[in-house]
């Protein structure tokens, strides 16, 4: 009898859904939210800003940490970059900023041909490519040579390959060539060849550990200059994600930082620094999602 | 002759459908309003492809959504919703299991309106909570086209608010439901 009861209990809860299920596809779906930002610190990350969304970002690099409190531990020197980034779509954006360091103007463009998906023809990782270009705004440093604008430009091409292995971990190498027109010493190169390691280990939902390390492999200068590497918190809090970090470098566009970074992490010639952005809509989003 | 034979065929065929007891859609829509008064824009998100079965006999209604088809018209927005409250990754589904009350006295074959009472389960976020409310069933051309809104208290579903948002998001969401369903041929 009880058993039964139990039978006839589990028909009347038949599972309807089971009745429509069964005929879906699986499809194609890419993985979202790799890095909290566009940039992991300094370096360009996997992520993409959504289609019709510009980040406003102002960014601080402050003084040295072991200067100590004559110099309120650096706050007292600040080096900023303010910059307007802008998503295109899905996989392509491209953006504009300037330094204070070396009153530097630069731009890049940043696409992605292929993005980390699941379901069939899915790639693992997402590859990515960046170029761009720097602008020094300094007066010539001997005006009375022949000067040529284009000796105030550099450039920079990057590959990125990441990949979200969890939802807490995000882990991406990044080929990177930079190209001075000009160099102060005969013996300096021009080009130079880095590669960098970016990497996101969430620690809750809003807040995660971050770090970004170019090493540069080829066209180091043979003294003063080390590489950047940069430990840091995203913080999200609503609109805003706050990007609090320690670096031993005060560049803030890939021509700087990669090749320009003058102080040592072993010395304790560490910096703080803080990136802010915030995200604003200037386009409206398809509320209508189409059908699966 | 032969035509006329066709003919009764297929009226039989279309009369049996029209009396079909079970009804579905998979394109039924389901919106999420978490808009308070002091909220700086709209929080609300549109999901058009969930699935619905109701069977008319034993009163039966079932639902289920991914989470991720909610779209909203910020997506820093969409971005939230899905990584910091309902965590897509986690629950990717949420679904409604309940009865309709009181079904004996509707024909389903006639075209007409009624307000039946709902209530079940619903599970979303990982968590179960019953819910009630009245519908609105619409039957017209052997479709039924039904429509129910109600509010569910989000920390019922352990979603959590950060104290610095707290009074911009809506700590009761109001759910709104309409689904054209379609007779289901077994």
């Amino acid at each position: 009898m009880m058993l039964l009861a139990g039978t006839n209990l589990q028909a009347q809860d038949e599972d309807l859904l089971k009745l429509v299920g069964g005929d879906e596809k699986p499809k194609k779906e890419r993985i979202k939210y790799a890095f909290k930002s566009p940039r992991v610190i300094n370096g360009h990350s996997i992520e993409f800003l959504n289609p019709g969304t510009m980040d406003f970002r102002i960014l601080h690099r402050f003084g040295q940490l072991n200067k100590g409190y004559e110099n309120f531990f650096g706050l007292d020197q600040a080096s900023m970059r303010m910059g307007f980034d802008f998503g295109i779509l899905h996989n392509l954006m491209a953006g504009i900023g300037r330094s204070t360091y070396k009153k530097e103007l630069d731009g890049y463009i940043k696409y992605a041909p292929i993005r980390q998906s699941t379901g069939p023809w899915s790639s693992p990782v997402t590859v990515a490519f960046v170029a761009g270009m720097t602008l020094d705004g300094l007066p010539w440093s001997d005006p009375n040579r022949k000067n040529f604008y284009t000796s105030r430009l550099a450039y920079y091409f990057q590959a990125i390959i990441g990949r979200k292995f969890s939802e807490s971990f995000s882990l991406q190498l990044s080929p990177t060539m930079v190209h001075k027109n000009i160099v102060p010493l005969e013996t300096d190169p021009n080009n130079i060849y880095a590669l960098g390691v970016g990497g996101r280990l969430k620690l809750s939902k809003r807040i995660a550990l971050t770090w970004d390390y170019s090493h540069v492999i080829i066209g180091m200068p043979d003294s003063g200059y080390y590489h950047p590497l940069s430990v840091g918190f995203d913080i999200e809090t609503g609109g805003h994600v706050f990007q609090l970090h320690f670096s031993n470098s005060t560049g803030m566009n890939e021509r700087a930082f990669i090749t320009e970074t003058t102080n040592q992490w072993g010395k304790g010639e560490i910096r703080f620094g803080f990136n802010l952005s915030r995200v604003f809509q200037i386009r409206k989003g398809k509320k209508e999602k189409s059908k699966h | 002759m032969k035509k006329i034979i066709t003919v009764m065929i297929i009226s039989i065929l279309a009369v049996g459908s029209l009396s079909a007891q079970k009804y579905f859609t998979k394109t039924g829509t389901i919106e999420f309003d978490a808009t308070t008064s002091s909220s700086p824009e709209k929080i609300e998100g549109t999901n058009r492809s969930a699935t619905c079965v109701v069977d008319t006999k034993s009163g039966a209604i079932q639902f289920a959504v991914l989470m991720k088809g909610f779209a909203f018209e910020r997506a820093l927005m969409e971005e939230h919703f899905n990584e910091n409250y309902v965590e897509s990754h986690k629950f990717p589904k949420s679904e409604f299991k309940g009865k309709l009350k009181d079904l004996e006295q509707i024909d389903f074959t006639k075209d007409g309106t009624h307000t039946v009472k709902v209530k079940g389960d619903l599970t979303m976020h990982g968590q179960t909570k019953e819910v009630e409310t009245t519908g609105k069933l619409v039957i017209q051309g052997g479709k039924i086209s039904a429509n129910a809104t109600f509010n569910v208290k989000l920390s019922d579903f352990d979603i959590s608010i950060p104290g610095l948002v707290a009074d911009k998001v809506a700590k009761i969401a109001k759910i709104t439901v309409a689904c054209s369903l379609e007779p289901l041929k077994n």
